[in-house]
């Protein structure tokens, strides 16, 4: 029962950040989508880690989380660059490389 | 002494490396030195090779010597092995004999050309090749010096090259020769797959063996052979290439496409006389392509302008004469025809170079005249050479030859009465177009002033050649007129005697003989009335248009050369105009779809994050709602 | 061991080349020399060791390194040296030491990222002449492709870029099809035995059914042939042959087009004995057309790179008719006209590049009379020009015959098609030296006659064509051995030593695990 609501609590979570991925056009409200979908991801693993009594779940989640972090250092770092150079934070402005 | 026969054929390619690797080093001199020098030695070893083999001959009927195993793989064993017979010997005499003369001849005649050395490289090498190929033990060995002196003598017909139409005939040559070549090759392919050898004297014995008398197979090899000696000798139909050859320096012309190389298709088909042998239909054709190119080779002789040009022709007429007597299975007399005409159509040529060098490379026969006074050694080994060839009888060694072949041809099993009279019309030609020759050049007035006549080094050749011309046929006189035979015994070793034809009354032999005199007689005659400038006949008759026209046509060489141009030449430069390909439009074809599958493609490369987002969250929805079904 | 140091000779050397040029170009020259004639003077050791007479071939090798890599896949670090590779290697040590020589002046920029891609290229020909581990040889055949391509894209003339694209998306899509065909081979040794091999001997001792037969010998021969090349897959060649620089077009014609002719010999053709005599007429008819398709090709160029690389399609095609004839004298005519083809298809790119490092082009129609120029080099023009038509004495006049001897005992109309290509070889290479070395002098400024160096390369190789072609024996009698049981691949050599336990494997990919009867 317990897994199944952690379920359906991280489903919930990810739709609203998808929703929010595709929605938003500030760059920053789409790295903070981004994250609340990680943690979906890794609410999910922590779920199942619960339900059939392994670790696994768990190293999964510390995995994620470093992976989060890595992930916001690298892309905070790159929407400085942008900002520094377009002057906007609007995602849809850097359309350089269509084909 | 016999153990030196290795050396017959080094001696010339050694002078060859020498001259070719340090040529740019030697003067002149040293040059001259070389050149001449290895042919010389090379002559020399062959007197005392010769004389070894004499004194155990005829017990000893062949030497062989092989110096390694060229290739001896997989069920092929080919050595690098010489054969000396009767008929080798012969050949490499005057190979190594007339060839020394001709290179003594060359030291004047090119001295003051830039390519000196160059020319006597190419020429030490033709010698070496031509000698590989008339001691070669074996067919591949022969196929050697067969492509050797054909490529020698591209070099050589192309040796001024500079002149681009030089070089087209240098090509054309080699071009031509290379046709007859490849049927030659397919021919050893049949060989070596049937018989499994490539031996000169197994391939024969094992062919009699296994193939009965005018089976299929053997009249396609003996084909094949003949395809590639008609290619190197200049007979009909792969003649065009003889007349245009005449571009090369005269030496060359005397010493290959007279003396030697072309008669390599001659010693070819008598090397594998066997093997004719097994397929008459064969035989008889090369008695009638024999006879074609006699008649046609002398008609167009009668009309050229060109010095160069009318010796050119008459070579293909001399040697339609040997592949007649070949034909009509006389293979004594078709090499004691090659042993004269070597000597006097050598003479021929350095006589005439000899004009054409006095008079500042003039060749065109209306543009001389009067020469005999100027030039009394030219003429009078001019005449030699050109009595020797119409056959004037009893003093020279044409009439000796020419009368075997045509006595041959009348009592021969395999021949026709009608072969005869073709080739008796022959010899009225021939003597019509030789004192043609002879009467436009140094007969009537002076056109162009001589420069006087050559040296030393270039009267010695003549001189020498002259005596030959007049004395060599002797070797072997008729029985009618006092017997001495020489040469039918000695090649009778290698090469089966003529049996006459049941019902031919051996008496009928002087009467031959008179025919054959006086029509050679009529013939050089016929030619003072026509061509003296006092009769003045002959020019009356070509300013009618039919015989315009026919000497036009004739002095084209019947029009073979435009045939070819249609037939050949023309479809391969339309096919080869375009230097590109049609399979590459294949390839082409590849990159136009991907061109336009990736300009379809790019419309989803949008640059939008989201958008990328987006397919991403739909893609991976399908795929979860396609593994859950 | 000591063939693991003729591969890793050359790549080792590789970077230091790479790290060299920083003190001077020289140093990468010389490296690149040392190391590759390092690898020559340890090839011919190994030939000097070699007791010709000894069976190789099959599961038997001169030489052997056997270190297991991934068990589980079945996959080794197998090496194997017999005769034939061993004629290869040397060739390719030698023809690499002549592209180092011939770029010696041509490439002054990148000179040690350049002498990088050459060793890499080399160490990635030789390790696929030894390699005999199907896998390992997927590797080696990959390593040398990248390298190659580099050579042509960064040093290439004014249309490398397309050119470089076109060699490796053909030779890519090639190898694709290759690596498909060797994945199944191996999946099919896992059906018949219960465990996958990438070992040529497991693989020789594989019986498949008829049609899997048919189809992968298709695909073997279309991996090794497009590499050959032969039509229709040989469009690449002459834009590649063309743009390329002369060490790499030299590397390109004379060991690149050898590793097709190896992949053919070592794979295609014992592999699959069972649809050899029906394939073999297909493919002795590709490569009768190959000869003429390339000689008329050959004929109507104008560019002297173009006619030398269409010159050297027509001379592959000999290879073609020879490999699938059958009979152990037209193999041994393919292994000389490999070595045969190297050296003057070799020369004549060498000279190419002469010519263009002199007059900036290579267009035909702007020379003429290059005799009284530079008569050195046009002398070896002629020399080699004589090598291409197939002139007796010389190196290729063997390779050719001996194939033509040996096809016509199999298919005589075929090699009657492709005797017609003597005439057109003869007209394409007396043409080539019609319009550079013959004619009236077009080029009125001077130009220097070849350096000692490039002279002393080239008569070198002439050298070898003239040994080779009247001594033709040391080669003939090494690859012997492995000629006489690809004749015979019924009974392998190794088969005979292994118990009788291990049956002859049957494998059929559509009804799995089936058990040999």
């Amino acid at each position: 029962m317990l897994t199944t609501h952690a379920l359906m609590l991280a489903i919930l979570l990810f739709g609203l950040g998808l929703v929010g991925l595709l929605s938003r056009r500030n760059i920053l409200y789409m790295l903070l989508s981004l994250e609340i979908m990680l943690n979906a991801a890794s609410l999910a693993f922590i779920a199942g880690g619960a339900r059939w009594g392994q670790v696994d779940g768990e190293v999964m989640f510390l995995f994620i989380l470093t992976l989060a972090a890595a992930e916001v250092s690298v892309a905070l770092g790159i929407v400085l660059q942008l900002s520094y150079r377009f002057h906007t934070l609007d995602a849809d402005a850097f359309s350089e490389m269509k084909g | 002494m016999l153990k030196l026969l290795w050396l017959i054929p080094v001696l010339p390619l050694a002078g060859f490396l020498v001259l070719a690797l340090c040529g740019g080093r030697l003067s002149r001199r040293q040059v001259a030195w070389v050149g001449c020098g290895s042919v010389g030695t090379a002559a020399v070893t062959t007197a005392l090779v010769s004389v070894d083999f004499f004194q155990g001959f005829p017990d000893r009927a062949f030497y062989q010597q092989t110096l390694w195993n060229w290739i001896d793989t997989s069920g092929m064993t080919v050595g690098v092995s010489w054969y000396l017979d009767a008929l080798s010997l012969l050949m490499v005499a005057v190979i190594t004999g007339i060839g020394f003369l001709i290179h003594l001849y060359s030291v004047e005649y090119l001295s003051g050309d830039d390519g000196y050395s160059r020319f006597f490289a190419y020429m030490n090498l033709f010698v070496a090749a031509m000698l590989t190929l008339v001691l070669a033990d074996n067919l591949l060995l022969l196929y050697l010096g067969w492509e050797g002196v054909g490529l020698c003598s591209y070099l050589l017909i192309g040796f001024w090259y500079r002149e681009p139409e030089y070089g087209t005939a240098a090509q054309k040559a080699f071009i031509v020769t290379r046709i007859g070549d490849t049927a030659f090759a397919i021919g050893l392919f049949i060989l070596f797959t049937q018989l499994h050898s490539l031996s000169i004297q197994q391939v024969q014995t094992l062919a009699a063996e296994a193939w009965p008398i005018g089976s299929t197979r053997a009249v396609i090899v003996a084909a094949l052979l003949l395809i590639g000696a008609v290619g190197k000798s200049a007979q009909l139909p792969l003649q065009v290439w003889l007349p245009d050859a005449m571009a090369g320096p005269t030496p060359v012309s005397a010493l290959i496409h007279a003396a030697t190389m072309v008669t390599a298709g001659v010693y070819l088909i008598a090397r594998m006389h066997q093997l004719v042998a097994l397929a008459p239909l064969v035989q008889e054709t090369v008695a009638v392509i024999g006879l074609l190119t006699l008649l046609l080779a002398a008609c167009s002789a009668l009309v050229q302008r060109d010095i160069k040009r009318v010796l050119a022709y008459s070579t293909m007429s001399q040697i339609g004469y040997m592949f007649l007597a070949l034909g009509v299975g006389a293979w004594s007399a078709a090499l004691f025809h090659f042993l004269t005409h070597s000597c006097f159509k050598a003479l021929l040529f350095l006589a005439a170079g000899s004009v054409i060098h006095s008079l500042h490379h003039e060749q065109d026969i209306f543009r001389m005249g009067g020469l005999r006074r100027q030039l009394p050694v030219t003429f009078w080994t001019f005449l030699i050479g050109a009595a020797a060839m119409s056959g004037v009888p009893l003093i020279t060694a044409g009439f000796y030859s020419k009368d075997w072949i045509l006595w041959s041809v009348w009592s021969s099993p395999l021949s026709h009465h009608w072969i005869w009279f073709g080739a008796l019309l022959g010899t009225l030609l021939t003597g019509l177009y030789s004192f043609r020759l002879v009467i436009r050049v140094f007969f009537g007035e002076a056109h162009t002033l001589a420069s006087g006549e050559p040296g030393f080094a270039m009267r010695v050749p003549l001189v020498v050649l002259a005596l030959f011309a007049l004395t060599i046929g002797f070797l072997e006189v008729p029985h009618t007129l006092g017997h001495l035979s020489l040469f039918s015994p000695y090649l009778s070793h290698v090469l089966p005697t003529l049996e006459i034809r049941a019902g031919i009354d051996e008496s009928s032999e002087t009467l031959e003989q008179i025919a054959v005199t006086c029509s050679a007689l009529l013939g050089i005659g016929l030619a003072a009335v026509l061509f003296l400038p006092r009769f003045n006949f002959i020019e009356r008759c070509a300013d009618m248009p039919a015989g315009h026209a026919l000497a036009t046509w004739w002095q084209n060489g019947w029009g073979f050369d435009r045939l070819y141009d249609r037939l050949i030449v023309r479809p391969w430069l339309h096919l080869t105009r375009d230097s590109g390909e049609i399979l590459d439009h294949g390839s082409k074809l590849l990159v136009i779809g991907a061109e336009s599958c990736h300009a379809w493609l790019s419309h989803t490369q949008t640059g939008h994050v989201r958008w990328y987002a987006a397919t991403v969250a739909v893609g991976t929805l399908v795929l979860l709602g396609l593994f859950a079904l | 061991m000591v063939l693991w140091f003729l591969i890793l000779i050359p790549m080792l050397a590789a970077p230091l080349a790479w790290i060299g040029q920083q003190w001077s170009r020289h140093v990468a020259r010389w490296i690149a020399i040392g190391a590759l004639a390092t690898d020559l003077c340890l090839a011919l050791l190994l030939w000097s060791q070699d007791h010709s007479g000894q069976v190789s071939g099959h599961g038997s090798w001169l030489f052997e390194s056997h270190t297991s890599w991934i068990p589980l896949w079945g996959i080794s670090l197998h090496l194997g040296l017999d005769g034939l590779s061993l004629v290869l290697i040397l060739l390719t040590a030698f023809l690499g030491l002549i592209a180092i020589v011939a770029s010696w002046t041509e490439i002054q920029s990148r000179v040690g990222f350049f002498h990088c891609n050459v060793l890499l290229a080399l160490g990635g020909v030789i390790g696929v002449f030894l390699a005999i581990d199907l896998f390992l040889f997927f590797f080696f055949w990959e390593v040398m492709l990248v390298p190659m391509y580099l050579l042509i894209a960064v040093w290439g003339h004014a249309n490398r870029r397309y050119a470089s694209f076109k060699f490796f998306l053909f030779t890519q899509a090639g190898s694709l099809v290759l690596f498909v065909s060797i994945i199944t081979v191996a999946f099919l040794h896992q059906q018949a035995t219960g465990r996958p091999s990438f070992d040529y001997a497991d693989l020789m001792r594989l019986t498949l059914s008829k049609e899997m037969a048919w189809w992968l010998m298709l695909a073997f021969f279309i991996g090794f042939v497009v590499k050959l090349p032969a039509p229709p897959f040989h469009t690449w060649l002459p834009d590649t042959y063309t743009e390329a620089p002369t060490g790499a077009s030299i590397i390109l014609a004379g060991l690149l087009a050898k590793t097709g002719a190896y992949g053919l010999l070592r794979f295609t053709v014992p592999l699959f004995p069972e649809v050899m005599s029906e394939f073999a007429p297909i493919a002795m008819g590709l490569g009768a057309i190959g000869i003429l398709y390339g000689a008329v090709l050959a004929c109507s160029q104008t560019d002297l790179k173009r006619l030398v690389a269409y010159s050297s399609l027509s001379h592959m095609g000999f290879i073609l008719l020879g490999a699938f004839a059958g009979t152990e004298l037209a193999l041994q005519g393919v292994v000389m006209q490999l070595v045969a083809h190297g050296l003057s298809t070799g020369a004549l790119f060498m000279l190419a590049g002469a010519l263009y490092e002199r007059f900036q082009t290579t267009d035909m129609r702007q020379m003429g009379g290059l005799w009284g120029v530079i008569p050195r080099g046009a002398s070896m023009a002629l020399f080699f020009a004589c090598a291409s038509l197939g002139l007796p004495g010389l190196a290729n006049f063997i390779g050719e015959f001996l194939v033509l001897f040996g096809s016509y005992s199999a298919q005589p109309m075929v090699t009657i098609l492709a005797s017609i290509g003597m005439v057109m070889a003869a007209v394409y290479s007396l043409g080539m030296m019609q319009h550079t070395s013959f004619g009236p002098q077009r080029e009125t400024r001077l130009a220097p006659d070849l350096s000692n160096v490039v002279f002393g390369a080239l008569l070198l190789m002439a050298a070898l064509q003239v040994l080779l072609g009247l001594y033709p024996r040391p080669v003939l009698t090494t690859t012997r051995p492995v000629m006489e049981t690809l004749v015979q691949p019924a009974v392998p050599s190794s088969h005979l030593t292994h118990p009788p336990s291990d049956q002859m494997p049957s494998a059929n990919l559509f009804t799995s695990h089936v058990s040999s009867p």
